[in-house]
């Protein structure tokens, strides 16, 4: 048994692999408690889709994909809720034109490039064993700032999250912290997209939580678990990926959605039995 | 007293409404002020202005000598009519009271003693410390007002502005609530509250506003009651309202 849990890690690639999906397993829990606490589950996958924008611009321009997948995901997290607020347009319409406008664009330009070698699929279903060292770095660096903003945020998140207007009306900026938590889903996306690719980062940033919201009623422990819970998915993922040889993104989503039918499961079961006391 | 807020010519508008045209009020500090008016009248908006959630189309709003964006985070409490808010949210009354105190925090100060203190003070205000750990969606609608009013309190505002408090609660939640309005009156601060229920406006406010997109009478709640402005209001209110029941 020690043996098969050691044995992927004789690889230099699959020990990146591993401290990449904890981390992002961990991150997108983490955010996700707001993502679903907020309404918001539709908007990983709109930024997520956008961000393909900015990883065509990136490629053609031959820079680093993170920097043009990172400023397209800001600047779409941002637009949505600019577009949101200002034109009092319903918040799943504007991620909607949003999203498929900057995806349609990032389709567009590639269409236009008479040759590319791009492997499209790695984009849309990620690719975690194909993390590098420099990689692993700027992970590692925008985890901590993502992490860091978060914690310092912790109080008015919750608050915003809870009871925005009454927040607002104590003093506290209910428009600035929504801005700066889309931005930091943004980033958190763009973290996890080699990870597990356009398609499937949104189950990272919402199912995990979902589950954690199935087994506590408050919200700091549901926070904790929905992290641990992230960060088991990912390394069960990861290992089952590893043995079936599967794709890990997918593989790790798929962890996420059973621990998801366990915890409902387990909700259910704890109900009936206090019915029946 | 002096005066803790100042309204002059205020006019609020949404979109092409003009929901206040022209109101001027004021409110000193020790001073419980009750705001009626018929639905529609403006008294939400005027709250609403007052706590810096809206933005005067004309006129001002001053607190405690400022505009109210300006103030220092945690000087205006607003409790609002509907708690439009998700009561499955995971939270617990204790969690939703010591809420009232994130705003002074700030992003670097702990939740410490004090703020322990302060929340568990408001909470025996109310007398919810028993339902300090029961889950919010297991409140009744009394029992749910009272924890956004202890919010409130724990947030040890100068200036708290109530939103119809007391519409659908039994009569022991509105006495409970109106014994802690009176306390936080006496201990100086100013209290602005909308209202529907007449009947006991003498029990609750120093001085009542009567409104209906301006300000239609002010006075002492026997004052405005002789002044007739009173009687139109009665009769339109007496055929609102809807029953809460506290479990």
């Amino acid at each position: 048994m020690i043996e098969h849990l050691i044995a992927p890690f004789h690889y230099a690639f699959m020990q990146r692999a591993f401290l990449t999906a904890i981390l992002v397993g961990i991150l997108c829990a983490t955010m996700g408690t707001y993502v679903i606490l907020r309404k918001l589950a539709f908007i990983g996958d709109g930024i997520a889709h956008a961000s393909f924008a900015g990883i065509v611009i990136a490629y053609l321009r031959g820079t680093n994909f993170y920097l043009g997948a990172g400023i397209v995901a800001v600047i779409t997290a941002l637009g949505i809720g600019f577009v949101h607020r200002r034109g009092r347009i319903s918040l799943d319409t504007t991620i909607g034109v949003l999203f498929t406008g900057a995806f349609a664009l990032g389709i567009f330009l590639m269409s236009r490039q008479r040759t590319y070698s791009v492997d499209l699929q790695s984009f849309l279903f990620g690719d975690i064993l194909s993390v590098g060292s420099q990689d692993v770095i700027m992970i590692v660096a925008l985890a901590l700032v993502v992490g860091i903003v978060t914690a310092l945020l912790f109080r008015s998140l919750l608050y915003t999250s809870f009871d925005p207007v009454v927040a607002q009306a104590s003093g506290m900026n209910a428009n600035a912290i929504e801005y700066v938590l889309l931005v930091l889903i943004a980033l958190t996306i763009i973290i996890s997209l080699q990870a597990v690719g356009i398609i499937l980062v949104a189950a990272l940033l919402v199912t995990p939580a979902a589950a954690a919201y199935q087994l506590t009623n408050r919200f700091a422990p549901m926070m904790a678990l929905s992290a641990f819970f992230g960060a088991l998915c990912a390394v069960g993922g990861l290992y089952l990926s590893y043995y079936l040889a599967s794709a890990s993104g997918a593989t790790i989503v798929l962890v996420a959605t059973a621990l998801f039918f366990a915890a409902v499961g387990g909700k259910q079961a704890r109900l009936a039995i206090a019915r029946r006391r | 007293m002096s005066e803790a807020i100042v309204v002059s010519n205020l006019a609020v508008r949404y979109e092409n409404v003009l929901a206040l045209d022209g109101a001027s009020l004021t409110a000193s500090f020790g001073e419980a002020l009750g705001i009626v008016g018929p639905n529609g009248s403006g008294k939400s908006t005027l709250l609403k202005t007052i706590a810096g959630l809206l933005t005067p189309a004309a006129g001002s709003v001053c607190v405690l000598g400022k505009e109210p964006r300006e103030l220092p985070p945690g000087t205006i409490a607003y409790v609002p009519q509907i708690e439009a808010v998700d009561w499955s949210f995971p939270a617990t009354v204790w969690d939703v009271v010591a809420m009232g105190r994130f705003p002074r925090l700030g992003v670097f100060r702990r939740f410490g003693n004090e703020d322990r203190k302060a929340a568990r003070r408001a909470l025996a205000q109310l007398r919810m410390e028993d339902l300090a750990g029961r889950h919010i969606s297991a409140l009744s609608g009394g029992q749910q007002q009272r924890a956004f009013v202890a919010r409130a309190i724990a947030q040890e505002p100068r200036v708290l502005l109530l939103d119809e408090p007391t519409t659908g609660v039994d009569e022991q939640t509105e006495e409970s609530l109106r014994e802690v309005v009176r306390e936080l009156v006496a201990s100086g601060l100013p209290v602005l509250m909308a209202t529907h229920d007449l009947d006991r406006a003498g029990d609750w406010f120093d001085r009542l506003v009567v409104i209906d997109r301006r300000v239609i009478a002010i006075g002492t709640p026997d004052d405005v009651a002789k002044s007739g402005a009173y009687a139109g209001i009665r009769e339109h209110t007496h055929t609102h309202g809807h029953m809460r029941t506290d479990r």
